[in-house]
């Protein structure tokens, strides 16, 4: 089941240049929440934030508090084990391109040492089927690598890899840019399903994609979190003018 | 800025505001027609009533590409939206002006006989209901709107008062029976038009406030924040 998430006056930088200024966000488990904004309001440093992957920028560091689910995310918790707890899916599809079908949604539950490999069987069918995919390489997932898949194909692939180690929260870092709009369509389906079993944070430029695919919608800019209600108010009816300035085009 | 959806929300505003100046012209041709029982007037609104209707559809026509082709969001949503039912309302109310004309092209074959109603006078509040709709519309204000609806009441009072007026007639003077049930038709196209015109000024509050206040139900601005997580 997914887990709730708290931020509370998360602030970050990339060396001197500050990037959030003191977001404070309470996310629904098992809903999809999008955070929307212009390019450099800090959207994608947020999520990278929820999961400590914005430390691996050189002299890139956060503070405030995070709590996903019943874990401190800054106080007392390795990284490691906080990214076992978060997946994650990129703007690319990004499949190991030397393993196969099958050892690329394998691959993390490996990683932690899991060998039985019936269990790891019913792990990787049942992600590959969470992620949609099954069905399309059942026959070949053994011999096919993942890289021979289309590119809509591959992003379903990194989503079943990500969720095959049993994550609680999946981000989503505008995880349909480059797919065309039957690869989207079937992403934003699968987020559907997906959310009855994971709490799912996505950022996206697509105001559509946010409307169609979330129920709450946070607003960023610049590194500020102007407003966050649900997708329906964000979208017919924003509280805050600048809100309504950027979904309606009127920035600039 | 997206210069051309916003040149093409200004297109749709401004037939908007022709459709609404053909409509108020019909309503004003027909209510003076039936004062005057000019048949000219009467032929003119008829003659006029196909211009409103091709404008109506190339409104639908022009609001329906803006949103396939631009996705409007927030209040440009709601100002399409508006405008489609706004547009709807605005042909109805040239239909009604069409029903006026139609009783008083009737009247005109009979003998004239003093009535006790005041149609003028109810003519004269359905317009102004229109015609301040329609400012509310140009203005983009929701409180010239909300003048609007508190006059629907009035002009409800005048329709009732006609028809109880007016049945006691027929009762009492039968032979003039035909006029009065004309002048009560036209009493209830008047008050048909107060509707429309109330019906426009619920759409400029819910484009301009994003709340729906239709059938006496005020609602605030949709999708209430009740169940949104916190946000500080």
């Amino acid at each position: 089941m997914g887990v709730g998430i708290q931020v509370d006056k998360l602030n970050a930088w990339f060396g001197k240049t500050q990037a959030l200024y003191d977001i404070s966000i309470n996310v629904s488990a098992n809903h999809a929440t999008a955070v929307i904004g212009p390019s450099g309001c800090g959207k994608s440093t947020f999520v990278r934030c929820l999961n400590r992957m914005h430390e691996t920028i050189p002299e890139a560091r956060a503070a405030g508090r995070v709590r996903i689910g019943d874990i401190d995310v800054y106080n007392g918790t390795s990284a490691v084990q906080i990214r076992r707890r978060i997946g994650m899916v990129f703007q690319k599809p990004n499949p190991f391109p030397t393993m196969s079908i099958y050892d690329n949604v394998a691959a993390g539950l490996k990683l932690n040492g899991f060998r039985n490999r019936k269990q790891l069987d019913e792990i990787v069918q049942r992600s590959l089927t969470y992620a949609a995919l099954f069905d399309e390489v059942k026959d070949t997932m053994h011999k096919k690598s993942g890289a021979s898949l289309s590119g809509g194909q591959q992003q379903r692939l990194c989503i079943a890899r990500a969720l095959a180690v049993e994550p609680e929260v999946l981000l989503m870092d505008e995880p349909c840019s480059a797919l065309d709009p039957i690869s989207t369509g079937k992403i934003e389906e699968l987020i559907f399903q997906l959310k009855e079993k994971f709490t799912i944070v996505i950022v996206t430029h697509n105001m559509q994609q946010a409307s169609r695919v979330a129920e709450f919608t946070g607003f960023f800019l610049l590194g500020k979190l102007i407003e966050y209600d649900k997708t329906e108010k964000i979208f017919t009816n924003p509280s805050d003018k600048r809100t309504e300035d950027y979904i309606t085009g009127r920035f600039g | 800025m997206r210069t051309r959806f916003q040149q093409g929300l200004d297109e749709l505003r401004a037939r908007l505001l022709r459709m609404g100046g053909l409509a108020e012209q019909a309503v004003d041709r027909a209510c003076q027609a039936y004062q005057d029982r000019d048949l000219k007037r009467c032929h003119l609104v008829l003659e006029n009533e196909s211009q409103i209707n091709a404008m109506e559809r190339e409104i639908d026509e022009l609001a329906f590409d803006l949103l396939a082709m631009q996705q409007p969001m927030a209040v440009d949503l709601r100002f399409i939206l508006a405008v489609t039912k706004i547009n709807s309302d605005l042909e109805r109310v040239g239909d009604q002006a069409v029903n006026i004309a139609e009783r008083v092209m009737d009247m005109a074959e009979l003998p004239v006989v003093e009535l006790p109603v005041d149609i003028p006078r109810m003519a004269a509040a359905s317009s102004a209901m229109v015609r301040r709709a329609l400012e509310s519309f140009i203005e983009g204000k929701a409180e010239l709107a909300q003048a609007v609806l508190e006059m629907d009441n009035v002009v409800d009072r005048m329709r009732d008062e006609a028809f109880i007026t007016l049945v006691k007639t027929m009762n009492e003077q039968p032979e003039k029976t035909r006029q009065a049930l004309d002048a009560l038709l036209v009493a209830r196209n008047l008050e048909r038009v107060a509707d429309h015109a109330t019906n426009i000024a619920e759409d400029v509050i819910f484009w301009v406030r994003g709340a729906d206040v239709r059938h006496n139900v005020p609602q605030e601005p949709a999708a209430a924040a009740q169940e949104v997580p916190e946000a500080r």
